[in-house]
């Protein structure tokens, strides 16, 4: 009835986790509580959870990623404490059975449900906005990836509480995957959490491509589309061609461990090398799918603050081109130690570097992008500083590793895992923060309090290094990652530094919690509203409409006469808005429930996938099915906004703007 | 602002700088072998050559940040200045020729430094052989010449090139002793090969650079470097050593155990690595100096094909 569920798979026995389920529940219930004493579950459900407004299911993107956040780093630092204390016969106090499930958990959950996430957020929140059009090209499609990705994320963390979660590292490596090597539970949480995701975001791509492709407002042709659409463009295409690869490679480890198919076993005729060379196939493109945005997001923010428009327009486009077709040609970098011959080896280390070249050219874009400008050093700006400042070290020691014979001595290193968190947390993550500062009063109408944002980023930054450092030493000095424990008393002083560094990194996420909670407390302070829709003084089109935009974005599309079309109207007189023209009925999706019923269908699905509980997990399919069904014979699912309408709420924001005029 | 980054920024040199040149004592940058000495320099070279593009970055980061900041009104602005061809040239030949510089670098040393290429000294010294098997979650190994087998202690004279053939008999791992240079990975069914030497007698740690589950952080193994007497000396303790390895006991030996001692057997089974490598490809094992595939006949192929 339960397939391999049983009351010993809930771990009362470890009292970490027993700790964790009760704070969990208590805030759950806290908030859950708070819902319905306020009485805004009817409102979450028409205005949130059935939304297709892609404003808001960027908002929800975000929120989840920070949740993500949230648990992955309760995940880096209870690993950090470990290692400062697991020296000399000390076992520290995460027995390997409990600490391999961590470090798994930190990199799938940070890579997929917060960097994901993140980005996914950000792209909503603003595409659509930024090359004027009313919404995506696929409403009903973005709410269910949305669900996707949170139920995948729901589901990782049930296997906190029932069962285990997978042991194998963020990639799970056959044959330690397979189930000769791993009979529990915990790769198939592992399987079935990024396998749903990844149906979320392979919808993503499908939608962004599409929307970009086709929805542009007219004159904005590819070569004046904002950098941060084109960034998004150029990641959408490495979703479409990369994600289909991790399903697969997947799915080929799930036949194997649920059908004893010998696709990466030991025996059988499987073949372990094919599954690294499929999964980094995915995996390399990945970080690309990751960093192209926040490379976007760091080209509109420097052209703002400095005043002027972005140096070499033109370059920054080629560069993210190259990038991505580059990306897709790299990943054998990843296991140069395989024993692959020397011209293989030659070939993927020098197409690795090559990509250097074109990053290079975007961080001397920024550089000239702020000579003979006049910087603001808005909180935004300190974290491209601290960015352009971090990323070129990273970038450096990326090259290093992509030289194959000095890839021989630090492979599997901590240099390689400090490599990466300095190219993800100084490129990434500051990239996707200050895009969040920046485009926040965008999205919601009031400004992100910049004294706590410059707090957090003075954190995040010194913090960033105390961690962070200390790992490349270590890598010169041979410890490899994923160690529980060890003895060498020359690692233990630099181990206590890194663990200085996550305590950092933990107060920089204090602050940027205390920023959200001080903005939204002072939310209707005057210096803090921004009433114009434009509070940056900024170059696209994002900023001509109001903040909050409406729900249809714009009353009357607007026309792109150059690159930078918001900067162009403002200096040529031209009112982008187009207010109090003729307004026209505007046509909107609908809102529906048919992306939250598929994603908790899929949840069931998923969760009794893992347990081997095949009537649920019947249930569950059969409920996806029946909903996309119902879904797609329904054609109520879109509607007219009246003229009227349309006029009421754009007088209102003229009324605000002339307000705000006046106050200046 | 000025204040604040500035002292970052020296602290931040400094703190390259010394991975470069005061990490003397880090096992990467005090190698005992050829190989690892050549990838030591291999690695200061190709940084040295960044540096060159990344300290002008990042300085310039600053300066542009600092000179052109709001306040200092007297810099020049020119709000309408985005393109420059003369720019454009440099930062696209630049970066492009320290990429060219390194790409070169990596068609070198990747021939060079190939782990399956023989070493240098094999055409004055005879190399010894040393089977490795990876298995959970200790290393075991075959001396073939000597007829001996050691688990998690391995020893060989300096200077001596030692040939390395690996696999594993469980899941994946990575052979890898920092103080001597390159690492490989050790996969059940598949050789791989690895050519290492060492030129200062020491005491060496080996380690997995491959997690492979819960016993990974104790499978450590000591390397032992050492004239050519207390090489011989050493053998002989082995082969004085009362357990011997064959194919009944290998199995005992193959199953998994954590933080596993040091063992000696006076005697292992020949073929005994060949017949690991075989049992995962129907009892089949390539020569690697012929590229044929040979039949091995073993008691192993019948026993413990696992699943």
């Amino acid at each position: 009835m339960l397939g391999k569920l049983s009351w010993s798979d809930i771990p009362i026995d470890v009292p970490i986790l027993v700790g964790t389920f009760a704070g969990a529940a208590i805030a759950g219930l806290a908030v859950l509580g708070l819902i319905t004493y306020y009485g805004k579950w009817g409102y979450l459900w028409k205005e949130w959870f059935t939304s297709v407004d892609h404003k808001r299911l960027g908002v929800m993107y975000i929120v989840l990623a920070l949740v993500a956040l949230f648990r992955g780093f309760a995940d880096a630092i209870m690993m950090r404490s470990q290692l400062a204390l697991a020296y000399a016969g000390n076992p520290g106090y995460l027995p390997p059975h409990h600490y391999d499930q961590i470090f798994s958990a930190h990199g799938t959950i940070m890579i997929f449900f917060m960097a994901m996430a993140f980005m996914t957020g950000l792209m909503n929140v603003i595409v659509p906005l930024q090359i004027g059009a009313r919404d995506v090209a696929f409403p009903f499609l973005n709410s269910l990836s949305f669900w996707m990705t949170t139920i995948s994320f729901v589901l990782i963390n049930v296997s906190l509480f029932i069962g285990e979660f997978s042991q194998c590292g963020w990639l799970a490596y056959p044959p330690l995957s397979e189930q000769q090597f791993s009979p529990g539970v915990g790769v198939d949480y592992y399987i079935w959490a990024v396998q749903l995701s990844g149906v979320g975001t392979l919808l993503t791509g499908v939608n962004f491509f599409t929307t970009i492709v086709k929805m542009r407002a007219p004159g904005m042709t590819f070569m004046k589309m904002p950098v941060f659409t084109w960034t998004i463009f150029c990641t959408s295409v490495l979703i479409m061609l990369s994600f289909p690869i991790l399903t697969v490679a997947l799915g080929l480890l799930g036949l194997d461990r649920y059908l004893g198919m010998h696709f990466f076993t030991n025996d059988g005729g499987g073949n372990q090398m094919l599954y690294l060379s499929v999964i980094w196939g995915w995996g390399h493109p990945e970080v690309y799918i990751l960093v192209l945005p926040a490379f976007g997001a760091f080209s509109e923010i420097t052209q703002t603050f400095s005043r002027k428009p972005l140096f070499g327009y033109n370059t920054m486009v080629y560069a993210t081109c190259s990038i991505m077709v580059l990306s897709m040609v790299v990943w054998l970098h990843h296991f140069f130690t395989m024993g692959a011959g020397a011209n293989v080896n030659t070939f993927f280390g020098i197409m690795t570097m090559i990509i250097a070249i074109p990053t290079g050219v975007k961080i001397f874009n920024w550089l000239f992008t702020m000579y003979k400008g006049r910087v603001e050093f808005h909180a935004t700006m300190y974290w491209v500083i601290g960015f352009m400042i971090t990323f070129t070290i990273g970038g450096m020691t990326g090259v290093m590793l992509a030289i194959p014979a000095a890839d021989f001595v630090l492979h599997n290193s901590l240099f390689v895992i400090a490599h990466f968190h300095n190219v993800i947390i100084g490129g990434v993550y500051f990239g996707y923060v200050a895009a969040m500062n920046f485009w926040f009063p965008k999205a919601f109408g009031f400004k992100l309090n910049e004294a706590w944002g410059k707090r957090a980023f003075w954190l995040w930054f010194v913090g960033f290094y105390f961690a962070f450092m200390p790992l490349y030493v270590l890598g010169f000095e041979g410890m490899t990652r994923r160690m529980n424990h060890y003895d060498n008393p020359e690692w233990y002083p630099w181990l206590l530094v890194a663990e200085a560094g996550a305590v950092m990194i933990a107060l920089g996420i204090v602050c940027q919690l205390t920023q959200l909670y001080v903005s939204i407390r002072d939310r209707n302070l005057a210096e803090n509203r921004d009433l114009t829709g434009d509070p940056w003084n900024a170059r696209t089109l994002e900023w001509s409409t109001s903040s909050p935009p409406p729900f249809y974005n714009f009353a009357v599309v607007p026309a792109v006469h150059d690159l930078d079309a918001f900067a162009h109207d403002k200096e040529a007189g031209i009112d982008t808005r187009a207010a109090g023209s003729n307004y026209q009925p505007i046509h909107m999706p609908k809102n529906t429930a048919a992306g939250f019923f598929v994603g908790m269908f899929s949840l069931i699905l998923g969760f009794a996938a893992v347990w081997w509980i095949w009537w649920l997990a019947a249930v569950g399919l059969i409920g996806v099915i029946a909903t996309v069904i119902a879904r797609s014979s329904n054609n109520d699912v879109d509607y007219y906004v009246p003229a009227s309408e349309v006029a009421r709420i754009e007088n209102e924001h003229t009324r605000n703007l002339l307000a705000a005029q006046a106050a200046e | 602002m000025k204040k604040k980054i500035l002292p970052r920024l020296s602290s931040l040199l400094c703190l390259s700088s010394a991975f470069l040149l005061a990490g003397c004592d880090w096992a990467l940058f005090d190698p005992k072998g050829t190989v690892g000495a050549q990838e030591k320099s291999l690695i200061l070279t190709s940084t040295y050559a960044m540096l060159l593009v990344v300290v002008p970055v990042i300085v310039l980061t600053l300066l542009f940040a600092w000179q052109y900041r709001h306040s200092n009104t007297s810099a020049e602005y020119l709000p309408k200045w985005s393109h420059s061809n003369k720019i454009e040239v440099v930062i696209w030949v630049v970066p492009s020729l320290i990429i060219l510089f390194l790409a070169v670098l990596t068609y070198q040393t990747c021939h060079s430094l190939d782990p399956y290429r023989p070493l240098e000294e094999e055409a004055n010294v005879k190399p010894i052989h040393v089977e490795v098997v990876a298995l959970d979650w200790k290393w075991l190994f075959i001396y073939p010449d000597e007829g001996i087998a050691t688990v998690n202690q391995m020893a060989f004279p300096v200077n001596t090139p030692v040939d390395f053939r690996i696999t594993s008999d469980a899941v994946m791992n990575s052979f890898f002793i920092p103080q001597l240079g390159s690492q490989i990975y050790a996969m059940a069914g598949m050789q791989t090969q690895l050519h290492l030497v060492a030129n200062t007698a020491g005491n060496y740690l080996g380690e997995s650079a491959n997690f492979s589950g819960r016993g990974f952080s104790d499978m450590r193994f000591r390397a032992l470097a050492m004239s050519n007497d207390d090489y011989a000396a050493w053998v002989q303790k082995v082969k004085a050593a009362s357990e011997q390895l064959d194919n009944s006991n290998y199995s005992k030996l193959a199953a998994p155990s954590e933080a596993n001692p040091v063992e000696y057997f006076s005697h292992a089974e020949p073929g005994l690595f060949d017949q690991i490598v075989a049992k995962y490809n129907n009892g089949m094992v390539m020569d690697k100096s012929t590229g044929k595939m040979l039949h091995v006949q073993s008691a192993m192929s019948d026993m413990n094909m696992k699943e």
